[in-house]
């Protein structure tokens, strides 16, 4: 008797515990499979070894790093102010949600506050942001499990977005948006008229992503009952964001602990049951939702006022550290900031989601199938870039 | 000589094999293979135009006006590619695994009636054939897979083993049950037929096209057949095979260029051969809508000029196409190509008027828009649907369509003899009756 769950993850080692070379069900040698760094669906570099029997997932391994650029030692090496376009190439689908974290935990260190007005707009793009970044996985997601045409649909609607940053801060994905103390640029003439038409505009959008997928019978096939995290491993592993509240537990830093404006917002956090892939799908296109619906109660009540708070201009915190958390849309994104009292800082941490929720991975597939993994990953909404840093 | 040349145009509705002119099927082999190749370039520029417009994309629009030029500067580009054969590999296998593809997906189409007389030859066991070669198909796909030494194409040849073995099973008890209402043609004395041009002569005689008798079993059958036929052709959404997010290409993972083209090739051809199977059973061949319910010398004349009317039409609208094109002159070189293809479009259409060339075209043009209609589902199929899982793609194959198509088959036989079964159960009434009678007497 051999329980599946007790395999170690030493791929390569082909004995039992009890030192019995181990035998499939077909009694059939096992196979070692490389999907990735080069494979259409691992989102970018990464590398699962998988331990196949057949089509049947044994056990998988992720090799990451491809994409390793030493983002943490840059930050000890660059002033505060330098760093803070290099945190938007962490998670490139959501960069300004990585320079809202920056820039708060530096503003935490600084004991400084950004203006009402400045948090408005920083709210608001920050839930455009994730937006676009359940769309790119939408559209990423469905691809992997083969339907190639929401992909399209999400980009076009994307690309609204994107033409809101443009014309706000000049850039369309690595957006450099904030700046410590607040925003650096005011917004537009028409911003707030825009967005709101955005807003008009994408929600019957989302309302066709879905007649497409949420009650397609194969999409449901595909979805339900796979990759199942439930709360405890999601709590064990560490696992936040869309994937945690998926499995039932009603967890999102917006309102547990409130950042920015976001306490002035009524919003309902949209939590899954059984934690599998469809209920994360599900949970994903409900904080769709939710996110318009933060928009436009941050639009109506936009208040007038300064967008910078006094923030001296060569920048150097007092001795001491910080750690701050926001709500990216993958999940919890954490920094932590060391301060010698120069005007670097002395260790720079970054707690990334997608890099946690990749743990859930081994556990959500074993026992699955091939085409599983590509769901499950797709499910977990990684970006390499933010995993490997 | 002229007479041999000539003798085989004197014989009317029988193809070149039954005339036993062996010119002539040489001819029909060469127009029909050239043919398909046509086809399938077309198919492939329309392929990729027809999911971009899904998708909201333009598709190809750089080489030649609207892309026409696409699939020639993709067929060059094949053809000069380096010719990789992975180290590892079977050298000997690995070769002949497209060749073997290509030559089963072509030689099915032998017996495929374009019209009453125009398939290469009519076999009496035509569609035994048809399955029997296009299942030997999958051979060449196990060849690739496992010449290519390489884990995702072994895999992926795997998966098309099973799969294509498993879809046949439902595919031949729907064709069977086809095969079962032509023996209820009168005047065949209760046998049915397997020659494809002998049941496409049976819905004539019958007055109605399959997939509408004894409705809706010949319509279940027909739709069995219809799924079943995309599971076996590897398209979307069973293209597990090839499954581009799990197995980067499935079974051609380690093909490029001619070799690669040549898998293409044969999954097109094999396209076009299962739906033509579907044309033949179930959707009247080559013969026009409505027969009964449109018919007279003025209807037959009115639906024998749609197919050029629709490639006028074709004609019409390159021309205007060609004509909304922006001046400029970077684009006057598209401009006049796309004029001058729509004026011989056009030409062809009007040769299509001839009455002596329309009376001859007509059936093969209805089989091709037959054919057409079917490429068009494949298409949108792939554009909307999302993949199914092995597993569940096995469980819809044995446990969905399987059980259906044997169910339809019965149905199909009883409702088939009702005035037989009738009439014997009244016999076997009356026996009873007689003897219960005599018990009491």
């Amino acid at each position: 008797m051999r329980d599946e769950t007790t395999l170690t993850n030493h791929l390569m080692d082909d004995t039992d515990d009890w030192g019995e070379k181990r035998r499939t069900v077909l009694d059939a040698d096992e196979l070692i499979l490389n999907m990735g760094p080069q494979h259409p669906s691992t989102h970018g570099v990464l590398r699962v070894i998988l331990k196949l029997d057949g089509e049947k997932i044994l056990g998988t391994e992720c090799v990451i790093g491809y994409l390793h650029r030493g983002v943490e030692k840059i930050g000890e090496h660059r002033t505060y102010t330098q760093f803070a376009p290099y945190v938007d190439r962490m998670d490139y689908v959501a960069a300004v949600s990585n320079g809202l974290g920056y820039c708060e935990a530096v503003e935490k260190l600084l004991n400084v506050e950004a203006p009402p007005r400045a948090q408005y707009i920083r709210v608001i793009m920050a839930e455009l942001q994730r937006i676009a970044s359940h769309q790119v996985w939408l559209g990423t997601h469905a691809l992997d499990i083969g339907a190639m045409t929401p992909l399209f649909y999400t980009f076009r609607d994307r690309e609204e977005i994107l033409k809101i940053f443009e014309k706000y801060c000049g850039a369309r994905l690595t957006t450099h948006m904030f700046r410590i103390g607040g925003c650096q640029y005011e917004t537009y003439d028409g911003f707030e008229k825009e967005v709101k038409r955005f807003c008009d505009f994408v929600e019957p959008k989302i309302g066709e992503y879905e007649a497409l997928l949420t009650t397609n019978r194969i999409w449901v096939e595909r979805t339900k009952g796979i990759g199942i995290l439930n709360g405890d491993d999601c709590k064990a592993l560490g696992v936040t964001g869309p994937v945690l509240r998926a499995a039932g537990v009603k967890w999102d830093l917006r309102r547990a602990q409130p950042y920015e404006a976001y306490s002035k917002f009524e919003f309902d956090i949209p939590v899954g049951e059984h934690g599998d892939t469809y209920d994360r799908y599900l949970v994903r296109m409900k904080e769709m939702y939710q996110s318009l619906r933060i928009i436009r109660q941050a639009i109506d009540n936009i208040p007038e006022g300064p967008i910078m708070a006094k923030v001296p201009k060569i920048i150097k915190p007092a001795v001491g550290e910080v750690y701050h958390s926001i709500e990216a849309p993958k999940g919890e994104l954490g920094y932590f900031i060391a301060s010698d009292g120069s005007t670097q800082p002395y260790r720079m941490r970054i707690r990334p989601p997608s890099f946690v929720n990749l743990q859930g991975l081994d556990k959500m597939v074993r026992g699955m199938l091939m085409a599983d993994v590509v769901a499950v990953i797709g499910t977990l909404d990684i970006v390499l870039g933010e995993v490997d840093r | 000589m002229l007479d041999q040349l000539t003798s085989y145009l004197h014989t009317q509705g029988l193809t070149p094999g039954a005339a036993n002119s062996q010119l002539w099927a040489l001819i029909y082999i060469l127009v029909v293979f050239g043919g398909v190749s046509g086809f399938v370039m077309v198919i492939n520029w329309g392929e990729r135009k027809m999911l971009a417009h899904f998708q909201i994309r333009l598709g190809p629009m750089r080489v030649g006006p609207h892309g026409l030029l696409q699939p020639i500067a993709d067929a060059l580009k094949l053809f000069t590619k380096e010719d990789v054969i992975p180290e590892g590999a079977d050298k000997g296998i690995f070769w002949a695994a497209p060749v073997w593809v290509v030559l089963t997906g072509f030689t099915t189409l032998l017996v495929v009636p374009f019209g009453l007389s125009h398939a290469v030859t009519d076999m009496n066991i035509g569609i035994l054939y048809m399955l029997g070669i296009s299942s030997l198909g999958v051979l060449g796909i196990i060849m690739a897979g496992w010449a290519s030494n390489s884990h995702f194409p072994l895999l992926g040849s795997l998966r098309a083993s099973a799969q294509m073995v498993s879809y046949e099973v439902a595919m031949g008890l729907a064709i069977v049950s086809a095969i079962l209402m032509t023996s209820f043609t009168e005047g065949w004395n209760g046998t049915g037929t397997l020659s494809m041009i002998q049941i496409v002569e049976a819905q004539r005689i019958q007055g109605i096209w399959f997939a509408f008798k004894f409705f809706p079993l010949g319509f279940i059958a027909f739709v069995i057949f219809a799924i079943a036929m995309v599971a076996e052709t590897n398209r979307s959404p069973f293209d597990l095979p090839e499954a581009e997010s799990e197995l980067v290409a499935g079974f051609h993972t380690e093909y490029s260029g001619l070799r690669w083209s040549l898998f293409m090739l044969a999954e097109y051809a094999g396209m076009v051969a299962v739906s033509s199977i579907a044309t033949t059973l179930w959707l009247g061949g080559w013969m026009r809508p409505f027969p009964n319910l449109l018919s007279g010398p003025s209807w037959d004349l009115a639906f024998s000029l749609v197919p050029a009317l629709l490639v006028l039409f074709l004609a019409g609208v390159t021309i205007r196409q060609a004509l909304k094109m922006p001046t400029h002159p970077a684009l006057r070189a598209n401009k006049i190509g796309m004029l001058i293809l729509g004026l011989i479009i056009a030409g062809v259409a009007f040769i299509l008027f001839l009455p002596p060339v329309f009376h001859r075209t007509t059936d093969i043009l209805w089989f091709c828009l037959k054919i057409g209609f079917f490429m068009y589902l494949y298409i949108w199929y792939r554009a909307t649907f999302p993949r199914y899982r092995f597993d569940q793609l096995m469980r819809v194959g044995w446990k969905v369509l399987l059980p259906l198509a044997l169910g339809v088959l019965i149905v199909t036989g009883i409702v088939g003899l009702r005035a037989e079964i009738w009439a014997w159960s009244v016999q076997v009434a009356a026996a009873i009756a007689t003897w219960a009678r005599g018990l009491f007497a």
